[in-house]
């Protein structure tokens, strides 16, 4: 049975999820890929406002198809994670720490994940026809000029994940 | 001589697209639910049913099978009796941006990989031309999405890694890979050739059709073993685990220099999206 979480995350909440764990999130998520990564990493390198405050937020990697007139959203399953990997700590340190992708991360960032007490959600890949319809409201809030990478602010009802690393750092994958 | 209008290949590849990116062929979906009966490994059976319930909703709602929407790469066999007076490396890109902007799909490509500036409708597709006897105009499409393209690799090794030398390369690919190809997958292995041959040949080898074995004995019995020996490395449906790593593996060969064994294997995750239209030219 899935456990319902709502958003935002608190702390207690976030680090009692388990490894394993499967769970229907409610609330607001917001969108980021490579693209915005990169660029989030520039503003906090140059000392510079980002585009929304971290605290008790989820960060989804997701670029999503473009929506038809009635949708809120099109197709929105996740990318591989691996490739945020080398910004993700930087994001963490300003107080991100949940995130949902898909596939493994590296070792190397398990280790700051399990640091930081943050926790680490994967959806499952491939199946973004299903995960749209969860999307109730999406609305960009930055990079407009990046199409599908631009910073999304979604609204999400019963949206289906699993722990993949948790805040004590065990992970899912072998 | 023999004619097929401009206007025919865009409208075909804009249709190939649309429907493609919203429709699982049959035997994926068959070959899918089987995995999912058979399935032990109770997170792997949850997987596989989000994973047919989505191409459910993907072609009852009109909603792209997955985001990525992929790169368009097309396989195209035109017959020596045809003429054109039309570029159609141009006519098939117009029907892929066509395809991309009226079937709201994601547009995933970047003009170059440094300056990185999406080129606004998806353009420009892999090509690869071919000649056939006939009027035929044969075009296999498929969009194929950058998570499982991405786990691909490539080895030149040497002629005496041999037989056991190709199954071991592959079967770390595979372990290496983990959950970011997007598995169940389907595993394309080209051997021989050269550099550039071999990866085509793995490329090749995706666009077969699932049940389709090879004619090769040596390269059947090595697509028989591969299967076995992927789905018992327990990577799984989406890396967790479970006995359904690859739906399918097809091997590809050639001939190559006394000095090679080149090895590729071209990675397509499940949402295998492709299609392929035969047009025939009228006498001009």
């Amino acid at each position: 049975m899935e456990r319902k979480l709502n958003t935002p995350i608190s702390d207690p909440v976030r680090k009692s999820l388990c490894a394993g764990e499967e769970v229907l999130i409610s609330g607001t998520i917001y969108t980021a890929r490579d693209a915005a990564h990169r660029l989030m990493v520039e503003s906090i390198e140059n000392k510079q406002a980002l585009p929304f405050d971290f605290e008790g937020q989820i960060i989804y990697y997701v670029g999503p198809t473009p929506a038809k007139t009635g949708q809120a959203i099109g197709s929105c399953g996740p990318t591989s994670s691996y490739r945020m990997d080398r910004y993700s700590p930087s994001l963490m340190e300003k107080g991100l720490k949940v995130m949902i992708g898909k596939g493994e991360r590296t070792e190397p960032l398990r280790e700051v994940i399990q640091a930081q007490e943050a926790v680490y959600l994967i959806a499952i890949g491939g199946i973004g026809a299903l995960l749209s319809k969860t999307v109730v409201s999406s609305e960009i809030i930055a990079y407009d000029e990046l199409g599908p990478e631009a910073i999304r602010k979604l609204s999400v009802k019963d949206f289906p994940a699993i722990v993949a690393i948790d805040s004590k750092g065990q992970s899912i994958f072998k | 001589m023999h004619k097929i209008a401009r206007e025919l290949v865009v409208n075909h590849v804009k249709d190939m697209i649309i429907e493609s990116t919203k429709t699982l062929d049959k035997s994926i979906v068959d070959s899918l639910f089987l995995a999912k009966d058979q399935e032990e490994n109770p997170l792997a059976k949850s997987v596989l049913e989000k994973i047919i319930k989505n191409q459910e909703i993907a072609k009852t709602e009109d909603i792209p099978l997955c985001q990525d929407t992929g790169i368009v790469v097309c396989f195209v066999e035109v017959g020596r009796d045809l003429h054109f007076d039309y570029d159609l490396r141009h006519a098939i890109n117009e029907g892929v941006s066509k395809g991309y902007i009226e079937g709201f799909l994601r547009k995933s490509i970047v003009s170059h990989p440094l300056k990185r500036v999406n080129t606004q409708d998806n353009t420009p597709a892999v090509i690869h031309f071919d000649f056939i006897s006939g009027k035929q105009l044969i075009i296999h499409l498929a969009p194929k999405g950058g998570g499982s393209e991405n786990m691909s690799t490539l080895k030149m090794l040497s002629p005496a890694d041999g037989r056991q030398g190709i199954i071991d390369f592959v079967l770390k690919s595979i372990k290496d890979a983990g959950g970011k190809p997007c598995p169940p997958l389907i595993v394309g292995v080209g051997i021989g050739g050269n550099f550039e041959y071999v990866a085509e040949l793995a490329k090749k080898a995706i666009f077969r059709p699932l049940s389709d074995v090879s004619p090769i004995m040596e390269d059947r019995l090595l697509e028989e073993e591969l299967l076995e020996k992927i789905n018992a490395l327990d990577v799984g449906p989406m890396g967790l685990g479970g006995k359904t790593t690859a739906l399918a593996v097809k091997v590809n060969s050639a001939a190559c220099h006394i000095a090679s064994l080149p090895v590729a294997v071209n990675l397509q995750c499940h949402s295998a999206r492709k299609s392929e239209v035969i047009l025939i030219g009228t006498q001009a």
